[in-house]
Protein backbone atom coordinates (compact mmCIF):
# COMPACT_ATOMS: atom_id res chain seq x y z
CA UNK A 1 0.00 0.00 0.00
CA UNK A 2 1.04 3.16 -1.22
CA UNK A 3 1.54 5.74 1.51
CA UNK A 4 -0.92 8.11 -0.48
CA UNK A 5 -3.49 5.45 -0.13
CA UNK A 6 -3.00 4.91 3.89
CA UNK A 7 -3.22 8.57 4.09
CA UNK A 8 -6.35 8.46 3.11
CA UNK A 9 -7.43 5.16 4.95
CA UNK A 10 -6.07 7.40 8.01
CA UNK A 11 -8.34 10.52 7.11
CA UNK A 12 -11.65 8.14 5.68
CA UNK A 13 -10.93 5.26 8.87
CA UNK A 14 -11.20 8.25 11.27
CA UNK A 15 -14.11 9.80 9.73
CA UNK A 16 -16.11 6.26 9.85
CA UNK A 17 -15.41 4.74 12.97
CA UNK A 18 -16.15 8.39 15.08
CA UNK A 19 -19.35 8.41 12.40
CA UNK A 20 -19.97 4.86 14.05
CA UNK A 21 -19.53 5.94 17.51
CA UNK A 22 -21.95 9.00 17.11
CA UNK A 23 -24.40 6.71 15.56
CA UNK A 24 -24.75 5.11 18.49
CA UNK A 25 -26.62 7.68 19.94
CA UNK A 26 -29.41 7.46 17.20
CA UNK A 27 -32.67 6.99 19.93
CA UNK A 28 -30.70 7.28 22.53
CA UNK A 29 -29.89 11.29 22.86
CA UNK A 30 -30.66 12.87 26.16
CA UNK A 31 -33.20 15.09 24.36
CA UNK A 32 -35.10 14.78 21.14
CA UNK A 33 -33.16 18.08 19.43
CA UNK A 34 -29.65 16.12 20.83
CA UNK A 35 -30.71 12.78 19.20
CA UNK A 36 -30.89 14.35 15.26
CA UNK A 37 -28.07 16.74 15.78
CA UNK A 38 -25.95 13.61 17.00
CA UNK A 39 -27.19 11.86 13.77
CA UNK A 40 -26.48 14.61 12.00
CA UNK A 41 -23.01 15.00 12.51
CA UNK A 42 -22.41 11.14 12.28
CA UNK A 43 -24.11 11.66 8.72
CA UNK A 44 -21.50 14.17 7.92
CA UNK A 45 -19.03 11.63 8.96
CA UNK A 46 -19.88 9.02 7.23
CA UNK A 47 -20.40 11.15 3.93
CA UNK A 48 -16.80 12.27 4.32
CA UNK A 49 -15.44 8.53 4.74
CA UNK A 50 -17.49 7.44 1.35
CA UNK A 51 -15.68 9.89 -0.28
CA UNK A 52 -12.40 9.22 0.87
CA UNK A 53 -12.80 5.79 1.05
CA UNK A 54 -13.94 5.43 -2.82
CA UNK A 55 -11.21 7.48 -3.56
CA UNK A 56 -8.16 5.44 -1.55
CA UNK A 57 -9.84 2.78 -3.29
CA UNK A 58 -9.11 3.71 -6.53
CA UNK A 59 -6.15 4.74 -6.58
CA UNK A 60 -5.35 1.22 -4.71
CA UNK A 61 -6.45 -0.39 -8.05
CA UNK A 62 -6.90 -3.48 -6.04
CA UNK A 63 -11.10 -3.76 -6.63
CA UNK A 64 -12.10 -2.51 -3.42
CA UNK A 65 -14.77 -0.13 -3.22
CA UNK A 66 -16.08 1.95 -0.27
CA UNK A 67 -18.03 -1.04 0.88
CA UNK A 68 -15.10 -3.40 0.77
CA UNK A 69 -12.85 -1.26 2.69
CA UNK A 70 -15.51 -0.07 5.05
CA UNK A 71 -17.21 -4.04 5.68
CA UNK A 72 -14.34 -6.34 4.81
CA UNK A 73 -11.31 -5.19 6.92
CA UNK A 74 -10.14 -6.20 10.24
CA UNK A 75 -9.04 -4.10 12.65
CA UNK A 76 -5.49 -3.91 12.13
CA UNK A 77 -5.88 -2.70 8.62
CA UNK A 78 -7.69 -0.08 10.19
CA UNK A 79 -5.50 3.21 9.84
CA UNK A 80 -8.25 5.64 12.39
CA UNK A 81 -6.56 7.54 15.47
CA UNK A 82 -7.32 5.68 18.32
CA UNK A 83 -8.97 9.10 19.56
CA UNK A 84 -11.79 8.44 17.30
CA UNK A 85 -12.89 4.69 18.49
CA UNK A 86 -13.02 5.34 22.31
CA UNK A 87 -16.20 4.23 24.14
CA UNK A 88 -18.99 6.85 24.52
CA UNK A 89 -18.72 6.10 28.50
CA UNK A 90 -15.25 7.07 28.44
CA UNK A 91 -12.30 5.25 28.65
CA UNK A 92 -12.36 3.93 32.81
CA UNK A 93 -15.68 2.13 33.01
CA UNK A 94 -15.38 -0.31 30.59
CA UNK A 95 -17.40 -1.74 27.80
CA UNK A 96 -21.54 -1.49 28.15
CA UNK A 97 -21.38 1.03 30.37
CA UNK A 98 -23.95 3.70 30.27
CA UNK A 99 -22.73 6.59 27.44
CA UNK A 100 -21.48 9.44 28.63
CA UNK A 101 -22.88 13.05 26.58
CA UNK A 102 -20.11 15.15 28.31
CA UNK A 103 -17.17 12.66 27.19
CA UNK A 104 -19.21 12.59 23.29
CA UNK A 105 -19.13 16.31 23.33
CA UNK A 106 -15.53 16.91 24.71
CA UNK A 107 -14.64 14.73 21.88
CA UNK A 108 -15.97 16.35 18.85
CA UNK A 109 -14.57 19.41 20.21
CA UNK A 110 -11.48 17.88 19.77
CA UNK A 111 -12.10 16.06 17.06
CA UNK A 112 -13.91 18.92 15.29
CA UNK A 113 -11.44 21.43 15.89
CA UNK A 114 -8.79 19.41 14.54
CA UNK A 115 -10.70 18.57 10.85
CA UNK A 116 -11.47 22.25 10.73
CA UNK A 117 -7.85 23.19 10.82
CA UNK A 118 -6.78 20.03 8.66
CA UNK A 119 -9.28 20.48 5.92
CA UNK A 120 -8.80 23.92 5.68
CA UNK A 121 -5.05 23.42 4.81
CA UNK A 122 -6.05 20.20 2.75
CA UNK A 123 -7.81 22.10 0.40
CA UNK A 124 -4.37 22.79 -0.83
CA UNK A 125 -3.75 19.08 -1.24
CA UNK A 126 -2.11 18.44 -4.57
CA UNK A 127 -4.15 15.52 -4.56
CA UNK A 128 -7.24 17.30 -6.72
CA UNK A 129 -9.55 14.69 -5.18
CA UNK A 130 -8.27 15.10 -1.47
CA UNK A 131 -8.33 18.89 -2.07
CA UNK A 132 -12.37 18.77 -3.11
CA UNK A 133 -13.22 16.43 -0.12
CA UNK A 134 -11.34 18.64 2.25
CA UNK A 135 -13.06 22.58 1.27
CA UNK A 136 -16.60 20.62 1.54
CA UNK A 137 -16.25 18.74 4.47
CA UNK A 138 -14.53 21.91 5.91
CA UNK A 139 -17.99 23.64 5.65
CA UNK A 140 -19.58 20.97 7.69
CA UNK A 141 -16.96 20.56 10.32
CA UNK A 142 -17.08 24.04 11.32
CA UNK A 143 -20.47 23.31 12.12
CA UNK A 144 -19.99 20.52 14.33
CA UNK A 145 -16.70 22.15 15.92
CA UNK A 146 -19.89 25.04 16.54
CA UNK A 147 -22.24 22.43 18.09
CA UNK A 148 -19.29 20.62 20.25
CA UNK A 149 -18.25 24.15 21.34
CA UNK A 150 -21.48 24.90 22.42
CA UNK A 151 -22.04 21.66 24.73
CA UNK A 152 -18.86 22.22 26.29
CA UNK A 153 -19.08 25.76 27.20
CA UNK A 154 -22.76 24.52 28.98
CA UNK A 155 -21.37 21.86 30.76
CA UNK A 156 -18.05 23.28 31.74
CA UNK A 157 -20.13 26.38 32.98
CA UNK A 158 -22.90 25.17 34.27
CA UNK A 159 -23.75 23.05 37.33
CA UNK A 160 -21.14 21.02 39.73
CA UNK A 161 -21.96 17.99 38.42
CA UNK A 162 -21.50 18.78 34.89
CA UNK A 163 -18.31 20.70 34.82
CA UNK A 164 -16.52 17.48 36.82
CA UNK A 165 -18.00 15.64 34.01
CA UNK A 166 -16.78 17.65 31.50
CA UNK A 167 -13.23 17.93 33.18
CA UNK A 168 -13.44 14.14 33.72
CA UNK A 169 -13.48 13.93 29.95
CA UNK A 170 -11.04 16.19 29.03
CA UNK A 171 -8.45 14.47 31.12
CA UNK A 172 -8.82 11.45 30.14
CA UNK A 173 -9.15 11.95 26.12
CA UNK A 174 -6.66 14.80 26.28
CA UNK A 175 -3.07 11.99 26.31
CA UNK A 176 -5.25 10.59 22.90
CA UNK A 177 -4.85 14.40 21.20
CA UNK A 178 -0.96 13.75 20.75
CA UNK A 179 -1.73 11.36 17.89
CA UNK A 180 -2.71 13.60 15.85
CA UNK A 181 0.22 15.84 15.35
CA UNK A 182 3.29 12.79 16.13
CA UNK A 183 5.40 12.79 13.14
CA UNK A 184 5.55 9.22 11.23
CA UNK A 185 7.23 8.45 7.68
CA UNK A 186 3.53 7.98 6.04
CA UNK A 187 2.93 11.50 6.98
CA UNK A 188 6.56 12.51 6.15
CA UNK A 189 5.88 10.82 2.26
CA UNK A 190 2.84 12.36 1.69
CA UNK A 191 4.13 15.92 3.06
CA UNK A 192 6.84 15.28 0.75
CA UNK A 193 4.77 15.48 -2.55
CA UNK A 194 2.00 17.85 -1.20
CA UNK A 195 -0.32 15.79 -0.64
CA UNK A 196 -0.44 15.76 3.18
CA UNK A 197 -0.07 18.16 6.06
CA UNK A 198 2.25 17.98 9.35
CA UNK A 199 -0.06 17.59 12.05
CA UNK A 200 2.34 19.55 13.97
CA UNK A 201 2.26 22.76 12.01
CA UNK A 202 -1.68 22.37 12.41
CA UNK A 203 -1.08 22.15 16.49
CA UNK A 204 -1.16 25.66 17.40
CA UNK A 205 -4.12 26.95 15.38
CA UNK A 206 -5.41 23.82 16.99
CA UNK A 207 -4.55 24.41 20.53
CA UNK A 208 -5.86 28.22 20.28
CA UNK A 209 -8.89 27.09 19.17
CA UNK A 210 -9.41 24.54 21.95
CA UNK A 211 -7.54 26.91 24.38
CA UNK A 212 -10.53 29.98 24.07
CA UNK A 213 -13.38 27.10 24.58
CA UNK A 214 -11.86 25.75 27.58
CA UNK A 215 -11.03 29.47 28.91
CA UNK A 216 -14.52 30.35 28.42
CA UNK A 217 -16.01 27.20 29.93
CA UNK A 218 -13.99 27.23 33.02
CA UNK A 219 -12.00 23.99 32.54
CA UNK A 220 -8.51 23.34 33.28
CA UNK A 221 -6.03 22.68 30.42
CA UNK A 222 -4.10 19.16 31.07
CA UNK A 223 -0.82 18.94 31.54
CA UNK A 224 1.32 17.79 28.74
CA UNK A 225 1.57 13.95 28.54
CA UNK A 226 4.27 11.81 27.05
CA UNK A 227 1.51 8.82 25.98
CA UNK A 228 1.06 8.67 22.26
CA UNK A 229 -1.38 6.20 21.21
CA UNK A 230 -0.82 4.08 17.61
CA UNK A 231 -4.28 3.48 15.62
CA UNK A 232 -2.93 5.58 12.86
CA UNK A 233 -0.32 2.41 12.45
CA UNK A 234 -2.72 -0.54 12.62
CA UNK A 235 -2.62 -0.67 16.01
CA UNK A 236 -6.04 -0.05 18.14
CA UNK A 237 -7.56 0.25 21.65
CA UNK A 238 -9.44 -2.76 22.44
CA UNK A 239 -12.24 -0.86 21.81
CA UNK A 240 -12.32 -0.95 18.03
CA UNK A 241 -13.09 -4.67 17.44
CA UNK A 242 -16.74 -4.54 19.17
CA UNK A 243 -17.36 -1.35 17.01
CA UNK A 244 -16.52 -3.14 13.99
CA UNK A 245 -18.31 -6.70 15.03
CA UNK A 246 -21.41 -4.13 15.41
CA UNK A 247 -20.60 -1.86 11.83
CA UNK A 248 -19.46 -5.34 9.80
CA UNK A 249 -21.58 -8.34 11.36
CA UNK A 250 -24.60 -7.49 8.65
CA UNK A 251 -22.64 -7.38 5.62
CA UNK A 252 -20.33 -9.98 6.34
CA UNK A 253 -23.55 -12.40 7.32
CA UNK A 254 -24.89 -11.41 3.87
CA UNK A 255 -22.21 -10.20 1.38
CA UNK A 256 -23.35 -8.56 -1.57
CA UNK A 257 -27.20 -7.91 -0.09
CA UNK A 258 -29.27 -4.72 -1.37
CA UNK A 259 -32.38 -3.21 -0.16
CA UNK B 1 -48.96 23.59 4.92
CA UNK B 2 -51.65 26.75 5.35
CA UNK B 3 -49.99 28.32 2.66
CA UNK B 4 -52.20 30.12 -0.14
CA UNK B 5 -51.14 28.48 -4.23
CA UNK B 6 -47.76 29.75 -5.10
CA UNK B 7 -48.41 33.27 -6.87
CA UNK B 8 -46.66 33.46 -10.14
CA UNK B 9 -44.40 35.90 -9.36
CA UNK B 10 -41.61 37.55 -11.76
CA UNK B 11 -38.59 35.76 -9.87
CA UNK B 12 -37.67 33.17 -12.84
CA UNK B 13 -34.06 34.09 -13.40
CA UNK B 14 -33.19 35.03 -16.65
CA UNK B 15 -33.81 32.46 -19.38
CA UNK B 16 -30.15 30.85 -20.69
CA UNK B 17 -29.18 31.98 -23.88
CA UNK B 18 -30.55 29.63 -26.62
CA UNK B 19 -28.26 27.89 -28.94
CA UNK B 20 -29.57 27.15 -32.09
CA UNK B 21 -27.89 23.78 -32.90
CA UNK B 22 -29.60 20.31 -32.77
CA UNK B 23 -27.28 20.00 -29.38
CA UNK B 24 -28.10 23.08 -27.93
CA UNK B 25 -31.78 22.59 -28.29
CA UNK B 26 -31.30 18.92 -26.32
CA UNK B 27 -29.44 20.81 -23.65
CA UNK B 28 -32.59 23.25 -23.43
CA UNK B 29 -34.81 20.61 -23.59
CA UNK B 30 -33.34 18.72 -20.88
CA UNK B 31 -33.18 21.91 -18.59
CA UNK B 32 -36.80 22.42 -18.94
CA UNK B 33 -37.23 18.98 -17.94
CA UNK B 34 -35.07 19.52 -14.54
CA UNK B 35 -37.39 22.14 -13.63
CA UNK B 36 -40.24 19.48 -12.87
CA UNK B 37 -37.87 17.25 -10.80
CA UNK B 38 -37.81 18.39 -6.87
CA UNK B 39 -35.93 17.44 -3.73
CA UNK B 40 -37.17 14.51 -2.48
CA UNK B 41 -36.95 15.99 1.02
CA UNK B 42 -38.31 19.56 -0.12
CA UNK B 43 -40.61 18.75 -2.79
CA UNK B 44 -41.42 22.06 -3.95
CA UNK B 45 -38.05 23.11 -4.65
CA UNK B 46 -36.48 21.97 -8.56
CA UNK B 47 -33.22 20.50 -8.55
CA UNK B 48 -31.86 23.52 -10.49
CA UNK B 49 -33.52 26.21 -8.09
CA UNK B 50 -31.01 24.06 -5.55
CA UNK B 51 -28.25 25.07 -7.30
CA UNK B 52 -26.85 21.80 -7.47
CA UNK B 53 -27.21 21.40 -11.43
CA UNK B 54 -23.92 22.47 -12.42
CA UNK B 55 -23.68 21.83 -15.74
CA UNK B 56 -26.27 20.48 -18.54
CA UNK B 57 -24.17 19.23 -21.89
CA UNK B 58 -24.43 17.48 -24.82
CA UNK B 59 -22.58 13.68 -24.25
CA UNK B 60 -23.08 11.30 -27.08
CA UNK B 61 -26.99 10.97 -28.37
CA UNK B 62 -27.96 12.35 -25.42
CA UNK B 63 -26.88 15.07 -22.03
CA UNK B 64 -24.79 14.95 -19.60
CA UNK B 65 -25.71 16.68 -15.87
CA UNK B 66 -23.08 17.76 -13.50
CA UNK B 67 -24.70 17.33 -10.39
CA UNK B 68 -22.71 19.04 -6.83
CA UNK B 69 -23.98 17.23 -3.23
CA UNK B 70 -25.34 19.27 -0.76
CA UNK B 71 -24.04 17.38 2.15
CA UNK B 72 -21.59 14.49 1.44
CA UNK B 73 -23.84 11.99 3.26
CA UNK B 74 -26.99 13.64 2.24
CA UNK B 75 -29.12 10.46 1.82
CA UNK B 76 -30.99 12.40 -0.78
CA UNK B 77 -28.07 12.41 -3.40
CA UNK B 78 -28.89 9.02 -4.52
CA UNK B 79 -32.17 9.09 -4.87
CA UNK B 80 -31.91 12.83 -7.07
CA UNK B 81 -29.44 11.41 -9.16
CA UNK B 82 -32.12 8.25 -10.19
CA UNK B 83 -35.02 10.61 -10.23
CA UNK B 84 -33.07 13.65 -13.16
CA UNK B 85 -32.23 10.08 -15.01
CA UNK B 86 -35.74 9.07 -14.92
CA UNK B 87 -37.43 11.97 -15.87
CA UNK B 88 -35.22 12.70 -18.72
CA UNK B 89 -35.75 9.58 -19.90
CA UNK B 90 -39.45 9.77 -19.77
CA UNK B 91 -38.85 13.04 -22.04
CA UNK B 92 -37.34 10.55 -24.45
CA UNK B 93 -33.22 12.20 -23.59
CA UNK B 94 -30.31 9.64 -22.53
CA UNK B 95 -29.16 10.64 -19.39
CA UNK B 96 -25.63 10.10 -17.24
CA UNK B 97 -25.12 12.14 -14.19
CA UNK B 98 -21.87 13.14 -13.26
CA UNK B 99 -20.86 13.96 -9.39
CA UNK B 100 -18.92 17.01 -9.47
CA UNK B 101 -17.03 18.01 -5.71
CA UNK B 102 -15.36 21.26 -6.69
CA UNK B 103 -16.25 24.05 -5.77
CA UNK B 104 -18.42 22.66 -3.03
CA UNK B 105 -21.87 23.38 -3.24
CA UNK B 106 -22.91 26.82 -1.69
CA UNK B 107 -26.49 27.81 -0.84
CA UNK B 108 -25.99 31.00 -1.97
CA UNK B 109 -26.60 28.87 -5.08
CA UNK B 110 -30.07 28.64 -4.58
CA UNK B 111 -32.06 30.82 -7.05
CA UNK B 112 -34.29 33.68 -6.40
CA UNK B 113 -37.20 31.76 -6.92
CA UNK B 114 -36.35 29.11 -5.48
CA UNK B 115 -35.86 31.35 -1.89
CA UNK B 116 -39.86 32.27 -2.47
CA UNK B 117 -41.04 28.59 -2.97
CA UNK B 118 -38.90 27.78 0.48
CA UNK B 119 -40.36 30.55 2.76
CA UNK B 120 -44.14 29.75 1.19
CA UNK B 121 -43.10 26.27 2.11
CA UNK B 122 -42.34 26.79 5.97
CA UNK B 123 -39.03 26.75 5.27
CA UNK B 124 -36.91 30.14 6.06
CA UNK B 125 -34.59 30.56 3.63
CA UNK B 126 -30.04 30.67 4.08
CA UNK B 127 -29.08 33.93 4.51
CA UNK B 128 -25.64 34.91 2.85
CA UNK B 129 -22.24 32.90 3.78
CA UNK B 130 -20.55 34.41 5.58
CA UNK B 131 -17.63 36.05 3.81
CA UNK B 132 -13.87 35.41 2.91
CA UNK B 133 -12.06 32.72 3.44
CA UNK B 134 -11.60 32.70 7.67
CA UNK B 135 -13.15 29.62 9.67
CA UNK B 136 -16.50 31.43 11.81
CA UNK B 137 -16.06 29.50 15.17
CA UNK B 138 -18.40 31.10 16.39
CA UNK B 139 -19.64 29.43 19.81
CA UNK B 140 -20.65 32.32 21.40
CA UNK B 141 -23.00 34.25 18.66
CA UNK B 142 -25.61 32.25 17.23
CA UNK B 143 -26.22 34.07 13.72
CA UNK B 144 -25.51 37.24 13.03
CA UNK B 145 -28.44 37.69 10.38
CA UNK B 146 -31.68 37.83 11.64
CA UNK B 147 -33.52 34.83 10.21
CA UNK B 148 -37.43 35.81 9.62
CA UNK B 149 -40.23 33.22 10.85
CA UNK B 150 -41.79 31.96 7.31
CA UNK B 151 -44.89 32.02 9.19
CA UNK B 152 -45.26 35.83 10.64
CA UNK B 153 -42.15 37.06 9.30
CA UNK B 154 -41.08 38.65 12.59
CA UNK B 155 -37.58 38.35 12.85
CA UNK B 156 -37.49 37.76 16.93
CA UNK B 157 -36.73 34.15 16.86
CA UNK B 158 -34.61 31.69 18.09
CA UNK B 159 -32.37 28.96 17.41
CA UNK B 160 -33.43 25.61 19.24
CA UNK B 161 -30.74 23.26 17.52
CA UNK B 162 -28.50 24.11 14.77
CA UNK B 163 -29.25 20.23 13.34
CA UNK B 164 -32.80 19.86 12.25
CA UNK B 165 -34.84 17.40 10.26
CA UNK B 166 -32.56 16.80 7.43
CA UNK B 167 -28.64 17.53 7.68
CA UNK B 168 -29.23 21.02 5.68
CA UNK B 169 -31.61 22.55 8.10
CA UNK B 170 -31.43 23.85 11.61
CA UNK B 171 -34.57 24.37 14.20
CA UNK B 172 -35.97 27.57 14.73
CA UNK B 173 -38.65 29.15 17.00
CA UNK B 174 -40.69 32.60 16.61
CA UNK B 175 -40.97 34.64 19.89
CA UNK B 176 -43.73 36.48 17.91
CA UNK B 177 -45.96 33.87 16.82
CA UNK B 178 -44.67 30.83 18.84
CA UNK B 179 -44.49 28.50 15.85
CA UNK B 180 -41.67 26.33 15.35
CA UNK B 181 -39.68 26.29 12.02
CA UNK B 182 -36.76 25.01 9.88
CA UNK B 183 -34.04 27.34 8.62
CA UNK B 184 -32.20 26.50 5.55
CA UNK B 185 -28.29 26.57 7.20
CA UNK B 186 -26.04 28.76 5.47
CA UNK B 187 -23.26 26.45 4.14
Amino acid sequence: MTPHVDYLLRLGDSSLVLGQRLAEWCGHGPVLEEDIAMTNVSLDLLGQARLLLTHAGTLEAAGRDEDALAYLRDARAFRNYTLCELPNSGIEKGRGQAADYAFTVMRNLLYGAWQVHLWDALAGSADASLAAIAAKSAKESAYHLSHAADWVLRFGDGTVESHARAQRALYQLWPYTNELFAPDAIEDAVCGAAIGVRGADLRPAWEATIDRVLAEATLAKPAASGFVSTGKTGRHSEHLDFLLAEMQCLARQHPGSHW
Amino acid sequence: MPCAPAPRVALVSTPPRRDPSPAGALVDRARLILRGVADPEIPVISVLDLGIVRSVDASGDGVAVSVTPTYAGCPATHVIEQDIVAALQAGGIAAHVVTRLSPPWTTDWITPEGRVRLREYGIAPPGPVSGSGAQAIRFVDRQPEPVSCPQCGSVRTECLSQFGSTACKALYRCLECREPFDYFKPL
